[in-house]
């Protein structure tokens, strides 16, 4: 017998056509799947009620796995096999991974995206993350009573290409259709900003188990826009257990521990860290298998001790995304609290005084990102719910542009832009004749090529042959709903064109993206002085071969003294541009200007005649700007 | 003539009701669609029509439309849950067969 669901008023489905859609909030250490039921997102508890699902999976030596409780049951007595956490190594290499030392895995380097050695063979992230999902799509189908037309999933804001491809190859694998990937704060807004119908400036705080995520949305009537993001991918709840685990060692000194002992002292690190949200002292009592006995206790000035320089990492980062954002603390109408770790007081509190108010927490801070997912899962298969003609924007992490003359980055789409997006720049050619271009696609806030992160390389070739600086060649970069990019180049007068869809190869860490936004703040200065020196060099190199080029082809128009003396200052200003004194190199590019001066006047006055006997207006007209475009470049 | 809600199914609809923070009441009807014929409606209403028929039950408005009402005579809607799946469920003394999902019916 069927079992019906409530519809807006003439919305209702045909018999067999429900699309069912889910949101997925695919977390560090546990994942959620929710649904809108009859206009209300929920989350979708298994048989036993739990809504959570433990992030957790345990290969077994006949093939099968173990997924959620099942495998955590087990984590501490077979670590190798049991992998947790497996989102912070998507889309990594082996040296992106910070605290290595401390997993009890087998990795294996391979390119791209290292891997796990366990009992049932080498397993990729992607792999391993299949598995949670599918373990969700499994829970849903049962509860909803039917297949799923789609998911949404939810990643953190700072994830790039390779992550975000990585999370939805992991889909794939577990059979889901992935509607869209969004920001997890940007769900947790989503779920706010329809629940409570608030409109504002808002921050959300997002403290989950592996990630820190700040966003800073603007909701206005019926829009959602992301002014700004930052973070740090690699900072999360778990570092708080983490330190507890150092504090214990620090005070116990056990021997050296067996993988079994650190998961054991790990796990109650865990629930110390828990305890203490509601009381002024925990316990930190464990017997390792050493027979060692640790009876320790952790009471919440101490905790806040250790604690206190990660809470400050956060408050650092969210600083700097309001100040991305262009505003101040007292912009901010609503502070919005996601994830578990934000249930620690002093999360809250910290928070509380940089924003100078309480912050929101009447969500579950455990379910919010999975209920927006939902929300937006529902919208896109097509299911209408009331009030939702809203449209959710997103932003880019850092700026994408291409390689210029000299190594210079020139920025097609600045960071923070809007998602999806398709901006174009027109670029020209720098040598005469010249029939190919290579487009250079890098990511990155720095001045200089080297400085940023290579993306993607290709060539458009078929430009006809033309003076430098004729062509035309529109270089168009566009990026999708999901944050991915693809770059094409077409010469405007023939239509030749070429185009690459980055294929994310690896990638960016933790520490580099942060790392190459610090930089681009502490190289401002440097930089602006490097890229004017290349630009004039670049400018040198140009007029020697525009200079060049017009002694070759009217040296008749001048006696053998003044083509001495223009050579001479070409010489000149060959030897100057090597070296880096910029100022040199304008004064070198001023006199041989001021030296060819005459020699511009009578090519000037060859072309006029030349254009009287016989040529039409059109094109005399398109010849003066040539050479004015040629003169300010 | 009457369409009643078991007091389960009254409390979720309420609670639907009051979580989408508008809409007047419960729409039950049917239409011409589906593998066996008919096919169940189950809507929010925020407009009552003019051949409309307003019934209470436990608290909640339920709306029928003159068409729709014959079908529905007598039945009482309730709310069931099955393994991990839930919702509301037609009880119809009117209806002769169903398909096998009961998503659609004969009378």
């Amino acid at each position: 017998m069927a079992l019906f669901q409530i519809a807006e008023p003439g919305e209702s489905a045909a018999p067999h056509e429900h699309k069912l859609a889910v949101g997925i909030d695919l977390g560090t250490t546990n994942s959620l799947v929710a649904t809108v039921r009859s206009g209300l997102a929920m989350v979708l508890a298994d048989e036993h009620g739990r809504p959570l699902l433990p992030s957790i999976v345990r290969y077994l030596p006949d093939g099968t796995t173990e997924v959620g409780y099942a495998a955590e049951r087990h984590q501490a007595r077979d670590p190798h096999n049991t992998v947790v956490s497996v989102k912070r190594f998507m889309g990594r290499g082996l040296r992106d991974i910070a605290h290595i030392e401390a997993m009890p895995y087998d990795f294996v380097d391979t390119p791209g995206m290292l891997k796990l050695k366990t009992c049932a063979g080498v397993k990729s992230p992607v792999e391993i993350s299949a598995e949670i999902l599918k373990s969700l799509r499994l829970r849903a189908e049962a509860a909803l009573g039917g297949e799923l037309v789609g998911a949404v999933i939810t990643v953190p804001a700072y994830f790039d290409d390779a992550q975000r491809q990585a999370t939805k190859d992991a889909a794939r694998l577990a059979g889901l259709n992935v509607l869209r990937l969004i920001n997890e704060p940007t769900a947790a807004a989503v779920a706010y900003g329809l629940d409570n119908a608030a409109e504002g400036t808002y921050a959300v705080y997002d403290l989950g188990g592996g990630t820190f995520d700040i966003s800073i949305l603007r909701l206005t009537r019926g829009i959602f826009e992301v002014l700004a993001t930052g973070g740090d991918s690699a900072l999360g709840g778990d570092d708080f257990d983490h330190r507890v685990f150092c504090w214990t060692l620090e005070q116990a000194r056990p021997q050296p521990l067996s993988p079994n002992d650190a998961r054991l002292l790990m796990a109650k690190a865990r629930e110390a860290k828990e305890y203490l949200t509601t009381h002024a002292e925990a316990p930190m009592t464990a017997q390792l298998s050493t027979g060692e006995v640790i009876d320790l206790k952790l009471d919440v000035d101490t905790f806040a001790g250790i604690t206190q320089t990660l809470i400050a990492k956060t408050l650092q980062a969210v600083k700097k995304t309001l100040r991305d954002a262009g505003l101040k603390p007292e912009d901010i109408k609503g502070v919005v609290m996601v994830g578990g770790a934000t249930r620690m007081p002093q999360v809250q509190q910290a928070v509380g005084e940089l924003f100078g108010q309480q912050p929101l927490t009447n969500l579950d801070p455990d379910k919010v990102v999975a209920l927006g997912a939902a929300t937006q899962a529902n919208l896109l298969a097509g299911n209408r719910a009331s009030g939702d003609d809203w449209l959710l924007l997103d932003v880019i992490p850092l700026s994408l542009g291409l390689e210029t003359m000299g190594g210079l980055a020139e920025k097609v789409i600045p960071r923070n832009a809007t998602i999806p997006v398709a901006r174009a720049q027109e670029f020209t050619t720098f040598k005469d004749g010249q029939t190919a271009m290579a487009i250079h696609v890098v990511q990155g806030e720095r001045e200089l090529v080297e400085h940023c992160r290579s993306l993607a390389r290709f060539e458009l070739r078929g430009i006809p042959p033309m003076v430098a600086g004729a062509a035309r060649i529109r270089v168009t970069f566009q990026i999708d709903a999901d944050g991915l990019l693809s770059v094409s180049a077409r010469e405007q007068t023939t239509g030749v064109e070429a185009n690459i869809t980055v294929k994310p190869s690896y990638g960016l860490s933790d520490d580099e993206v942060t790392g190459m936004l610090k930089d681009s703040l502490a190289h401002a200065k440097d930089d602006a002085q490097r890229r004017a020196l290349k630009e004039a060099q670049v400018e040198a190199q140009r007029l020697i071969e525009a200079t060049s080029a017009a002694l070759a082809q009217d040296a008749h128009l001048l006696s053998a003294t003044e083509i001495a003396q223009i050579q001479a200052a070409i010489g000149k200003l060959q030897t100057t541009l090597l070296g880096d004194n910029r100022v040199q190199i304008n004064r070198a590019m001023d006199e041989l200007g001021r030296g060819t001066q005459e020699f511009a006047q009578r090519r000037m006055d060859q072309n006029i005649n030349r254009a009287l006997s016989g040529r039409t207006l059109e094109e005399l007209d398109a010849l003066g700007k040539m050479e004015n475009r040629g003169e300010k470049s | 003539m009457a369409v009643i809600l078991t007091e389960k199914a009254a409390q979720h609809v309420a609670n639907y009701l009051t979580k989408r923070g508008k809409g007047i009441g419960l729409r039950l009807g049917v239409r011409t669609s589906g593998c066996s014929g008919m096919a169940y409606k189950l809507e929010f209403v925020d407009e009552i029509g003019e051949d409309d028929t307003i019934f209470e039950s436990n608290g909640v408005k339920v709306v029928v439309d003159a068409k729709s009402l014959p079908y529905l005579d007598g039945m009482e809607l309730d709310y069931a849950r099955e393994g991990l799946n839930e919702g509301f469920k037609f009880n119809n003394p009117n209806v002769k067969d169903q398909c096998g999902c009961g998503e659609s019916f004969t009378v």
